[in-house]
């Protein structure tokens, strides 16, 4: 079992977790994730790792509750116990040197990225950050991004914070306005990935983006990630997550995700309101 | 003597055969088909064996089960003595009896059945198995001897499994590194319960266990801590790579990312390990249509179309590009999905997957095939029909074209000398080119059964016990194999 230690609220759907993994802690780098189990009929989840504390042997995950598991999640608390934890999976983000680099962030997303633009930071880059939300509540880690970054734009898709639009209306002015920008990472919903990498594209500006799909062992088993990058199949769990974002279809990606939209609401329908499913539990089995 | 019948009496009784759900009632549940001899069918099985001078059955097992000393105890009533003599050579009866391919190897060249029905070796292992389950009987062999050294053994199907028991025994101090959340590897995510009953494999392990085997699932050798780190900062003297073939292979078509692709690994392993068929009590949902193709003829594909059925398919399909004649997988299997109403679509490949507007699977285009010469595997080569194409209206169609070794630990372990299709090379020990580093099963061999898996973790064994004490004795010298 893989005791939570700490957790803290980053916004009413984003909870902070701090978790006793003392194999996994020492072997995190930014860009892996671990797989997670909540209770013994939980479903294998993926997870980005956004931070370790070797001494202490913890792992620090951020959650954003969205489906039935990330739900319960955020219902769990300091004392409580996860049933599995495995990782890290998935190959480390490369980490340039001597670039000029734009870190974007959207929603929940800023916490995978987190990681990732502190060790560019720390490896001599200028980085700069954009983060974007669809709401105020929805922008995260704004200080900790200012801590590691040149500069932390913040857009919200509202107006409630930041500048009001879309992630992407700020990178082109960044692009634009800031000579010499080499590489781009971005994490965050689909859509937003895709936005960026067709932003980037015409400047030949290198754009890695972190594949979230549809897991269930999260090692190379089970072939459920598989994405079409270059024309070619790959598995995000083992191939990456990270992949060239000019190269990744992301319509098919976007599609393949939303192959179990009905059993997740079903599933969640039914965490959110058990008392109506009571007469089935049990039942035809 | 323990049988007092002359062999030409024993010649005229028929081979007995094992009670089984009835078809109609199995394909509604996930509970065993097979439900094994009662006591007086094994009886009168064993009472068939003509107790060879020369028992070439035990050479017919990959392990060399005492087959004819199990038998003759099982004439005598004494079960759990009939298990326990198996058990000196195989540590998992329980799940050799149901899964493995008896009928060509110790049942293939079994004396009776040159010109009778080979006796029935895997339901009389199954049978006092099953006896000693039942009963309470089970002891752990005592090990006369404690060793210091520690070894790792990362994977525990059915390689792993073995080679733990064995150098358990010997008294090393083994640790079982698992990926999962649960032990067992492919006898846990890809055989389902329907052949392989979970009680029945938890019984197995927890016996592995009891040998003082330590598990740590949850653990990916090559990312939670690799091969080299295993050495030099856990402490282990020498390592067993078991891991398997896990890696789905796809054909490479057009349509293969469509919503209703799966591989036979994702639709098994949400099923068998996650419970799938039990959402929404379990979390884990599995996607199947009313009409689903399995493309494959192993064994693998009828576990993946019999599990369709009973996920409640009202057609499912077992596409083949062979005919019925090349089928890999086991007759007993074949015979099983042919009674469930599996349909076989023989000399068939599938060209194309076709999605609709929300890139669902509605039908696959398929070639019909005819077989030509004989290709490397001594085969007929199938040879597409020109014009042949025809669609498949189906909503699901599940890849069991194949698996390869997981890459993880040959990308992470340096200098391990690995073959052209993701193999570890070994050697007849099954000592890879690194000291100390062993491999065997699907990991070395690149897909085959549960039982080579389990004589290659044995034989490995044998080589580690082998390689620690010239170690001891000569610390300098280099056994590398």
């Amino acid at each position: 079992m893989f005791e939570i230690l700490h957790k803290d609220i980053l916004a009413p759907t984003v909870h902070r977790f701090v978790i006793r993994a003392p194999f996994i802690a020492p072997k995190r780098k930014p860009g892996n994730f671990i797989m997670l189990r909540i209770d013994r009929n939980g479903e294998r989840i993926p997870l980005t790792l956004v931070d370790s504390n070797v001494a202490d042997g913890t792992i620090t995950l951020i959650v954003q509750g969205i489906g039935k598991s990330t739900r319960q999640l955020l219902t769990m608390n300091a004392g409580d116990s996860l049933q599995d934890v495995v990782g890290p999976l998935g190959n480390p983000t490369p980490i340039l040197t001597g670039q000029t680099v734009v870190c974007v962030g959207g929603g929940v997303g800023t916490a995978e990225l987190y990681p990732i633009t502190k060790a560019l930071r720390e490896a001599g880059n200028t980085v700069y950050a954009i983060i974007g939300g669809r709401t105020k509540d929805l922008v995260i880690l704004e200080n900790e991004m200012r801590a590691v970054t040149t500069d932390t734009f913040v857009t919200t898709d509202d107006g409630s914070y930041g500048r009001k639009g879309l992630v992407t209306d700020q990178l082109k002015d960044l692009i634009d306005s800031t000579s010499g920008v080499t590489a781009v990472y971005a994490i965050g919903p689909l859509p937003m990935m895709k936005a960026v990498s067709a932003v980037t594209r015409p400047y030949g500006i290198h754009t890695v983006v972190s594949l979230n799909a549809i897991m269930v062992d999260g090692t190379g088993m089970c072939g459920g990630c598989r994405v079409s990058v270059n024309g070619q199949m790959k598995f995000a769990c083992v191939d990456g997550p990270e992949f060239d974002g000019h190269q990744v279809d992301f319509d098919e990606l976007i599609m393949r995700n939303r192959g179990y939209a009905g059993d997740e609401r079903a599933s969640l329908e039914r965490f959110e309101h058990p008392a109506d499913h009571e007469c089935r539990m049990g039942g035809s089995k | 003597m323990s049988n007092i019948l002359k062999p030409s009496q024993r010649m005229k009784i028929p081979r007995q055969h094992s009670m089984e759900q009835p078809a109609a009632d199995r394909v509604q549940n996930f509970t065993e088909v097979s439900l094994g001899l009662d006591e007086v069918l094994a009886l009168t099985e064993a009472s068939r064996c003509l107790e060879c001078t020369q028992p070439i059955c035990v050479n017919g097992c990959p392990v060399n089960v005492d087959i004819k000393a199990f038998i003759q105890l099982v004439s005598e009533h004494k079960y759990v003595d009939a298990v326990r003599k198996i058990r000196e050579s195989n540590y998992l009866p329980a799940v050799c009896g149901r899964v493995c391919p008896q009928e060509e190897q110790c049942e293939a060249v079994c004396t009776l059945g040159k010109k009778f029905d080979p006796v029935a070796i895997g339901k009389l292992e199954r049978f006092v198995a099953d006896y000693e389950l039942k009963m309470d009987q089970y002891t752990s062999p005592v090990v006369v001897e404690r060793r210091d050294e520690k070894v790792a053994i990362v994977g525990s199907g059915p390689a792993g499994l073995t080679c733990a028991a064995e150098l358990a025994k010997k008294g090393y101090r083994v640790t079982v590194f698992e990926a999962l959340h649960e032990a067992g590897g492919v006898l846990r995510y890809g055989i389902p319960e329907f052949r392989l009953p979970r009680e029945i494999l938890d019984v197995e392990i927890d016996r592995v266990k009891s040998l003082g085997v330590e598990l740590q699932t949850n653990f990916v050798v090559g990312r939670t801590a690799t091969v080299d780190e295993l050495f030099d900062s856990w402490g282990f003297s020498a390592i067993f790579l078991g891991t398997g073939a896990g890696t789905p292979h796809f054909m490479g078509i057009p349509g293969e990312n469509l919503i209703g692709v799966y591989s036979a690994n994702e639709f098994l392993t949400r099923v068998n390990l996650m419970k799938a068929y039990k959402f929404p009590d379990y979390d884990t949902p599995v996607r199947l249509g009313k009409r689903v193709a399995v493309i494959g003829g192993g064994n693998t594909a009828m576990d993946a179309v019999r599990t369709s059925l009973r996920l409640g398919a009202e057609k499912a399909y077992l596409v083949y590009r062979r005919s019925r004649n090349e089928i890999p997988a086991r007759l007993e299997e074949i015979h099983h999905a042919e009674e469930e109403g599996v349909q076989f679509m023989l000399l068939t490949n599938p060209t194309r997957i076709l999605g609709d507007e929300r890139n669902t699977v509605k039908a696959m285009e398929c070639l019909r095939m005819e077989l030509g010469e004989p290709d490397a595997s001594g085969r007929r080569k199938p040879v597409p029909v020109p014009g042949s194409e025809f669609i498949l209206e189906v909503d699901t169609v599940i890849m069991a074209v194949g698996q390869a070794p997981n890459p993880i630990i040959q990308a992470t372990t340096p200098g391990l000398g690995t073959g052209k299709k993701g193999t570890v090379n070994v050697n007849e020990h099954q000592q890879t080119n690194r000291p100390g580093i062993f491999a065997g099963g699907d990991l070395a061999r690149g897909g085959a059964t549960v039982i080579l898996a389990m004589r290659d973790g044995k034989e490995a064994a044998s080589a580690i016990d082998a390689y620690l004490r010239e170690k001891i004795t000569a610390p300098k010298s280099s056994s590398q194999g």
